[in-house]
């Protein structure tokens, strides 16, 4: 089925097996957890955030390809963003998973998630886009946006998919 | 007379013929050319595919025999009460069950054993009380025990496994107590395949003075059982893992126990007399079928066990069976020579399914690359936690056979874990 490279993008299985900024961040000021309790995949998410900025956004966990490459990509996207933005991109992140098809472009370009091109770091995001076609995947995808945005508003809190 | 599943399961099954492709014809979901790729439904363990016979079954039954159970007095109303009572009869044939009447019609197991941890269990169960699990167990074996014993200040305790995910039965025994109450174990583990040598562990409690409540839900769709042979207390059994309709199961109980319990919910259906004053509730099997029953769920469900009894002329499953045996068997050969493969849960005696994990692939990753293929399978923990806990994972993929699958399904499977492997570079 020629549509599952569509899902494991090679950028995806990349992130899976060498996921970015693993591991706390040092100085963190912000956490949560995030977990789904139908599939047993947990995240823990640190950040840094100084000034209204993210500096630096780290996780620890086991998942699926999905949820281990989305939490890799998103550490790298929300590096260095303002709070604002990054709750922002969160919005953005939903919308390519899990709105319509079309909402956002797909014509392989990888400029997705609505974002300006010129940010390769959310560029990238572009490539769960073929997450939208696997229903009960998405959640894999969004568990650590929604822990970000727990620990963007945190107190420490633990989210769930539920 | 074949084997049933109150003895283990025989080394060399007898093998009268088994005519699987003609046996395929009987399941509408498997007729070929409805799916693409092909259909190899190997999640018969969450839920099992209906035969034409039940499907018409419930059908006819609402089409000509439908009315409300008890109470009316017009003929049709004597045809629903005939198919119902009948279906009763059916059912506790499956079960070895003497009296029908011991037969309480349920939702399914987890209802069954909700109805056991409250009607028998709760009154008596006081605080340093104890209800006595297994490793194995799925949730709906756990928890409802676990919601009666903090209501008591009781406690539960788990009996350990092996690493083959057999159950320890000395070590059970070991924590067989002077407070234990209720012992509760599956007769097959649902994530694993293991059988649970229950009559040896109905034999332990007796001696003890402690019931046994037996879930099985996942030894049923494989054979006839002996309530009577195993010598257990209560048997629980969902019709929808049974090749019956979803939201019918069956609860059967020593008569004796049935009696003297109080009733597990209150309404129309379960009384003798209802005055303000007070109720007088019906005997058994009444007593616990308040309201309305799923009437054609029961008949759907005899319909299966009529369908199952008709695979072969012992009536017992036994060449099903062996042909699930060998296709198991081969299925676990064949996927152990998959490198960084291991099959999670090889106890000596096990049916139907057949869990394992792949090195650095997910199982819900492999789950997603089997559908591609056309296989269905489960990702996840397969409602059993504590087991997953015990195993040290998070989860495993978990494919489950029934006798309507083939060797197509599990050259399917195989080349679904191959492919799988593939992708994420393995």
């Amino acid at each position: 089925m020629s549509d599952l490279t569509e899902l494991y993008q090679e950028v995806i299985l990349d992130h899976s097996q060498r996921p970015r900024n693993f591991g706390p961040v040092p100085g963190a000021n912000r956490s949560a957890r995030g977990d789904n309790p139908l599939c047993g995949d947990k995240l823990d998410l640190t950040l840094a955030v100084r000034d209204g900025v993210v500096e630096r956004a780290g996780f620890e966990g086991s998942g699926c390809a999905i949820s281990v490459a989305s939490a890799s990509l998103m550490t790298e996207a929300v590096a260095g963003r303002p709070v604002a933005e990054a709750e922002a991109l969160f919005e953005r992140f939903h919308r390519l998973v899990a709105g319509e098809e079309g909402a956002t472009r797909s014509d392989g370009g990888g400029d997705g998630a609505e974002s300006s091109p010129d940010d390769p770091a959310v560029a990238k995001l572009a490539v769960f886009e073929g997450v939208r076609r696997y229903p009960i995947r998405v959640k894999c995808a969004t568990l650590p946006w929604h822990t970000l945005r727990a620990a963007l508003r945190s107190a420490d809190e633990e989210v769930t998919t539920e | 007379m074949a084997q049933p599943l109150s003895r283990p399961l025989p080394r060399t099954p007898p093998a009268p013929a088994f005519d699987v492709e003609r046996v395929r014809r009987d399941f509408p979901v498997l007729t070929p050319g409805l799916f693409e790729p092909r259909l190899a439904y190997l999640d018969s363990a969450a839920s099992a595919q209906k035969p034409r016979a039940v499907i018409d079954a419930v059908s006819d039954f609402y089409s000509a025999s439908y009315s409300n159970v008890h109470r009316g007095i017009h003929p049709i109303a004597a045809r629903a009460d005939a198919a119902y009572e009948g279906a009763r009869a059916t059912v506790a044939r499956w079960l070895g069950a003497p009296r029908p009447r011991d037969v309480v019609f349920v939702r399914g197991t987890t209802e069954a054993i909700n109805l056991v941890a409250r009607s028998f269990l709760r009154p008596g169960l006081a605080e340093g009380d104890e209800v006595l699990v297994t490793e194995l167990e799925h949730h709906a074996n756990v928890v409802p025990w676990q919601i009666v014993c903090e209501e008591a200040g009781a406690r539960l305790v788990a009996a350990p496994i092996d690493d083959r995910g057999a159950l320890l039965v000395e070590e059970l025994e070991r924590r067989i107590g002077p407070r234990t109450r209720m012992i509760a174990v599956a007769h097959v583990s649902n994530a694993l395949g293991t059988v649970v040598p229950v009559a040896e562990v109905c034999r332990i409690a007796r001696e003890r003075g402690v019931p046994v409540l037996v879930d099985g839900a996942q030894a049923v769709p494989h054979g006839p059982v002996d309530v009577a042979a195993l010598g257990c207390d209560f048997y629980a059994i969902s019709g929808h893992k049974m090749f019956g309709p979803t939201g019918i199961g069956a609860l059967w109980a020593r008569g004796e126990h049935l009696e003297a319990m109080p009733p597990f919910q209150g309404g129309g259906g379960m009384i003798r007399s209802v005055a303000f004053e007070g109720t007088e509730y019906a005997p058994p099997p009444a007593r616990f079928e308040a309201g309305t029953p799923h009437v054609a769920g029961a008949v759907g469900l005899a319909a299966a066990v009529e369908y199952l009894e008709g695979l072969d002329p012992g009536g017992a499953m036994a060449a099903a069976a062996a042909h699930e045996e060998s296709l198991l068997a081969e299925a676990t050969a064949r996927l152990a020579e998959i490198p960084g493969l291991r099959v999670v849960g090889t106890a000596p005696e096990k049916v139907g399914v057949l869990s394992f994990v792949v090195d650095g692939v997910h199982p819900h990753d492999v789950g997603t690359v089997l559908a591609a293929e056309g296989v269905a399978v489960r990702a996840g923990h397969h409602c059993a936690q504590p087991l997953m806990d015990r195993l040290g994972l998070a989860a495993t993929t978990r494919a489950s056979f029934a006798f309507y699958n083939d060797r197509d399904d599990v050259d399917a499977l195989v080349r679904g874990v191959v492919r799988a492997r593939e992708i994420f570079g393995r």
